[in-house]
Formats: structure tokens, sequence, C-alpha cells
């Protein structure tokens, strides 16, 4: 009922979803339009002072920060709250306090402006909004960020996973050997970003385990080794960085590259926080390449978690005629990328 | 290649992920020769080890299969520099091709004999480690041949019999979606035939715990 009365003649430039992202470490809000500009891409960070993500501490933060980030969005794209036919957020998977303050936050949005809410898949979102900044149209997706790495492709309505990690996200993997190294976490410079830096002035490579299980991979031996090989003393720190990036890289790409010999699929993605390295870049365009397969990386700016990709994905998701009623937008902890329809693919 | 002697009319018959697949006539028997071609992407050294170490171990497991119990192709030379494996080329189908298009009783029947396979492999001491059904070939006999163990281990840890299974389940779930369910069942039924149930039991114990591990799994506790 509620689409319906809405459903007026404004044309999909002058529709806008705003969208609301806080599954981990990142508040980020993004306006766009429904035919796909993004007006505005506002956010802000928690760091840590010490160890990694304290899920209470990145909740405090995003509802300290929510206010001022939403009307930075709203300012930038030049719009009123009133103007806004969607509010979209960032459902799962996540960190459940940090999740549970953005879909308070829109919650209250959509009840006070009075139009629909949509829960958006957090992996859903990454790959599509690849998809629309970068053109590619049924690819063969890797996401990698600090919470995930996964091989995925779309088949029959959903996002299908061909193969994901065993245990830790690649991210995950980067950020705490950079942690045991004594790296900190600057603005502007994340620790995945300080590894590759390091990496790139070491050249000798350390023996590390590559362990490659079927389409899957497992990260966690190699942490340890890379720590344990650190700690020892007789290696440079630039050279562990530069061999844990290579054993790492080459793990995830082998496996995008069975998913792609696997599906025949021609375009490649790499999209997701770890899509900013340059080292795992070049080695999924080689992989591309050799397959005459084209490849994509996700621009920078929506590599990292971002609100933008939450409100396209919303956008989609509500022409399609999916909101998310208010005693159902509870957050998803663990809503894994295949358990959701996505009918806006044919 | 060109150290691969007695070679006539070598053709390209799949590039997969990891290595291409010619057939060829090798004194006079239709082969696969099976060349891990390098990969531009990994580090020299990296690679090199990779691809001698699953070039030299792939046979070897082949060989142990059999004694298990599970068809594989005849190995007849190992070339390891050139990373290559010329073996006996197997006539017919993968199942990923056969298995959605055959009736629901005889699909149950092939993932019955899937699972008594892997069972035989596990008792043996032996893990495929990429088990999909691009990996099983039916010959027009109906009889499953196991290729591919170049990621494979001699291992009987539940560890990596549990992940083992996990792989097949992922395979199912990502290729044949619309039936995974009774596929699995009917792998498992097959599994526990050849194992018994006590044995079989703990495997999906550790098959569940496996899945725990992994990163946003309904199964998986705060």
């Amino acid at each position: 009922m509620l689409i319906a009365m809405r459903k007026t003649k404004k044309d999909d430039s002058s529709k806008y979803c705003l969208g609301i992202e806080s599954s981990a470490d990142d508040f980020g809000v993004g306006i766009v339009t429904f035919n796909g500009d993004i007006l505005a891409n506002k956010s802000d960070s928690y760091i840590p002072l010490e160890g990694g993500i304290h899920p209470r501490e990145a909740a405090r933060h995003h509802a300290e920060v929510a206010d001022k980030v939403l009307k930075d969005a709203l300012s930038k794209a030049g719009i009123k709250p009133s103007e806004l036919s969607v509010i979209a957020f960032s459902q799962g998977p996540g960190l459940g306090p940090s999740l549970r303050t953005g879909a308070t936050v829109s919650r209250a949005l959509a009840s006070y402006v009075e139009v629909p809410l949509v829960g958006v898949n957090h992996s859903v979102a990454h790959i599509e909004i690849g998809k629309l900044k970068t053109g590619a149209h049924d690819p063969i997706t890797l996401y990698a960020s600090g919470g995930n790495t996964m091989v995925t492709a779309f088949e029959s309505g959903r996002y299908r996973v061909f193969g994901e990690t065993l245990d830790i996200a690649l991210g995950n993997c980067l950020d705490v050997f950079a942690r045991e190294a004594g790296l900190k976490h600057k603005k502007g410079l994340p620790l995945g970003a300080a590894v590759e830096l390091l990496a790139a002035k070491g050249g000798k490579l350390v023996s590390l385990p590559y362990v490659v299980k079927g389409m899957d991979l497992s990260l966690s031996g190699l942490l340890t080794a890379a720590t344990a090989a650190l700690k020892k003393g007789d290696c440079m720190l630039e050279d562990v960085c530069y061999s844990l990036q290579e054993h790492a890289f080459s793990m995830v790409t082998e496996v995008t590259e069975r998913a792609l010999a696997h599906t025949e699929k021609k375009e490649v993605l790499l999209t997701g926080g770890v899509a900013a390295n340059k080292r795992l870049q070049s080695m999924l365009a080689l992989i591309a390449e050799e397959h005459e397969a084209k490849f994509n990386v996700v621009p920078l700016e929506f590599a990292t978690d971002n609100g933008a990709m939450i409100a396209w994905t919303g956008t989609l998701a509500y022409r399609h005629g999916l909101v998310t009623p208010i005693d159902k937008s509870y957050v998803k902890l663990r809503w894994r990328v295949d358990k959701v329809d996505v009918p806006w693919i044919q | 290649m060109d150290t691969i002697d007695k070679i006539d009319s070598t053709k390209l018959f799949k590039k997969g992920a990891e290595a291409s697949l010619f057939l060829a006539d090798w004194y006079e028997r239709k082969v696969i020769i099976k060349l891990r071609v390098p990969k531009k992407y990994r580090h020299e050294t990296l690679d090199l080890q990779i691809r001698s170490y699953r070039t030299v171990h792939e046979p070897q497991l082949m060989h142990e299969a059999k004694k298990a119990g599970v068809a594989t192709p005849l190995i007849y030379l190992v070339k390891v520099p050139e990373s290559a494996i010329i073996m006996e080329y197997i006539e017919g189908q993968q199942l990923k091709q056969v298995l959605n298009k055959v009736p629901k009783q005889e699909r149950h029947e092939l993932c019955f004999k899937i699972g008594e396979s892997i069972a035989k492999l596990h008792s043996y001491g032996l893990i495929h480690g990429d088990l999909t059904t691009s990996n099983m070939i039916l010959n027009p006999n109906g009889k499953i041949f196991f290729i591919d163990f170049g990621l494979g281990e001699k291992n009987s840890e539940l560890e990596a019999q549990g992940v083992d299974l996990h792989l097949l389940k992922r395979a199912l779930q990502s290729t044949h979606y619309q039936f995974w369910e009774e596929n699995l069942h009917s792998v498992l039924c097959g599994y526990t035939s050849v194992l018994g149930v006590q044995i079989a039991e703990k495997v999906y114990e550790k098959i569940r715990e496996i899945e725990k591990r992994g990163r946003y799994v309904e199964e998986r506790k705060q």
C-alpha cells in the first residue's frame, strides 16, 4: 500500500535513497538517486586506541557521530530529509552493537520522514556498488575485507558462494599481523595499507604455509607462521610483510581463478577493503587476462565500507518491491550472501 | 613439452584453473597430458614449489586410491621439471554435467556411489582435497572415476576428512543447488554404508564444528 501511495510521476533522477552503513568500524551515510548517481558519501571511522575493533566502543562511536554524518551527507547532496523516497540500512552481517546503532538511526529517520525502510545485506552491497562503479555486469567477484573473504557469482536468483575462507578473513589476517608487528592504525592509513607499504620494500620470500582446500582457503595458519617468523627475529619486517602478501594473495587468486574456470564468466570484480591493495589487483588482473575476462576493481572510495553502497542496493531492492517493515528490521549478525534473493538481476 | 616423447596430434582438451589438459596419442594410447603451467601471478619460487609438489603427489595419491578401491586413471609418466603427468584418458562425462539431468532415482544412486568412494578413500587414510562434481567422471559402464588429486594428502585425521566432505557439500550447494540437500543425503548414506554409523557420525560432528568456525554462519554461536 505504502509503495503504491508513494509512486509519483517524478523521474528516477529526482528520487533519492539514503543508506546507512554501520556494520563494523565505519559509520557511513550515502545518498543516491534511483538511476545510480551518488550525491553524497560521508563517513566517520572509529579508530581503536589499541587492539582490534571493540564492538561496544564502535557502537558508542557510531551513536556519537550519526547526527553529524547524516547532516553532512544531506548538505552535500543538497536535499532535505522530506525529499527522500526510501531509507536503506545495513542489516547484516557484522558486529551486533554496531549494526544495531545504524538500524536504530534508520528506523527513527524512516518513521520521521514517513518513508519505507529497506534492510540491505552488507555483502550484496559491496558487490552491487562494484558493479555500479565499474560497469561490470555478471562478474566473478572476490570480496575481501576485514570481515569477509569470498568468491561469489550470480546464479539463479542469488549470489552463490563458490569459495571462501574457512577461518579468518584476508583483511583480518593482515590487520592482526600488523598489530603483532607493532604497527598502529592511523587516520588515512589503515593497517592493511601499512603492510602494503612495507611489503613494497621487501623482496625476500620467506617460506610460509599455502593452504588451498578445493575452492576454499585457510589463512589462520599463515598468520600464525608469519607472526612466528617475525618474532624469531631473523627476518626483516619488510620481507615478512612481502611474503605474507605473496602467500595470502596467491591463495585467494588461485581460488578466484578456479571459480572463473568453473563458471566460465567473462568478468572479474575485486571489491571490499582489501581491493585497495595494488599487489592483489595486479594478481587478479593477470588471471582475468589468462581467461580472457575483463578485470574490474571498485574505486577506493567505495572499496571500504560506505553508505553509498547501502543506498544503491536499497534502491535496487525497493524498486523490485522489497521493503522491510519496522517489526522485521532486526539485525542479522550472520546473514550470508547466499541467503539473499536478488530479484533485480535477471 | 618437446621433452615428452612420442606424442602425436596433441590438442588442448580443457584449460582448467590450475592445469591445461591435452588430449594426445602416446604409443597408440589415448592419453591426457596434464600440464601445470607456471602462474604469472605467483612469485616464481613459490610457484615452482607448488607445481612440483602437486605434480609429485598427485600420481602417488591416484595410485593409493586404486588400492583403496576407488577408480582413477592409470598413470603412464611423470615429468617433474615440466610439471607434466601423462595419464589414461577416461571415456565418459563429468558428474557435474550428468547430475542435474538424470532422473531422481539415478541421481540418488550416483550420489550414494560417490559417498561410498569417499568413504573408501578416507578409511584408507586418503584425502582428495578438491571434491567437486567436476572431478568425478562417469564412464559408459556406470563406473565413477575420481580425478584431480593435486590438492590431496595422506591424512587419517578426522579434521581433514571433515573438511573434505564439507567441500563436497559446498560444491553441491553452489553447482547443484536445486537438489543439494537430497544429493548430500544420498552421499552421506553411501559414506555411512562403508564406514558404519559410529565412525561416520564422528565425521559429521566434525563437519558441523568446521562450519561453525567459518564467518557468518547460522550455526555459529556468539
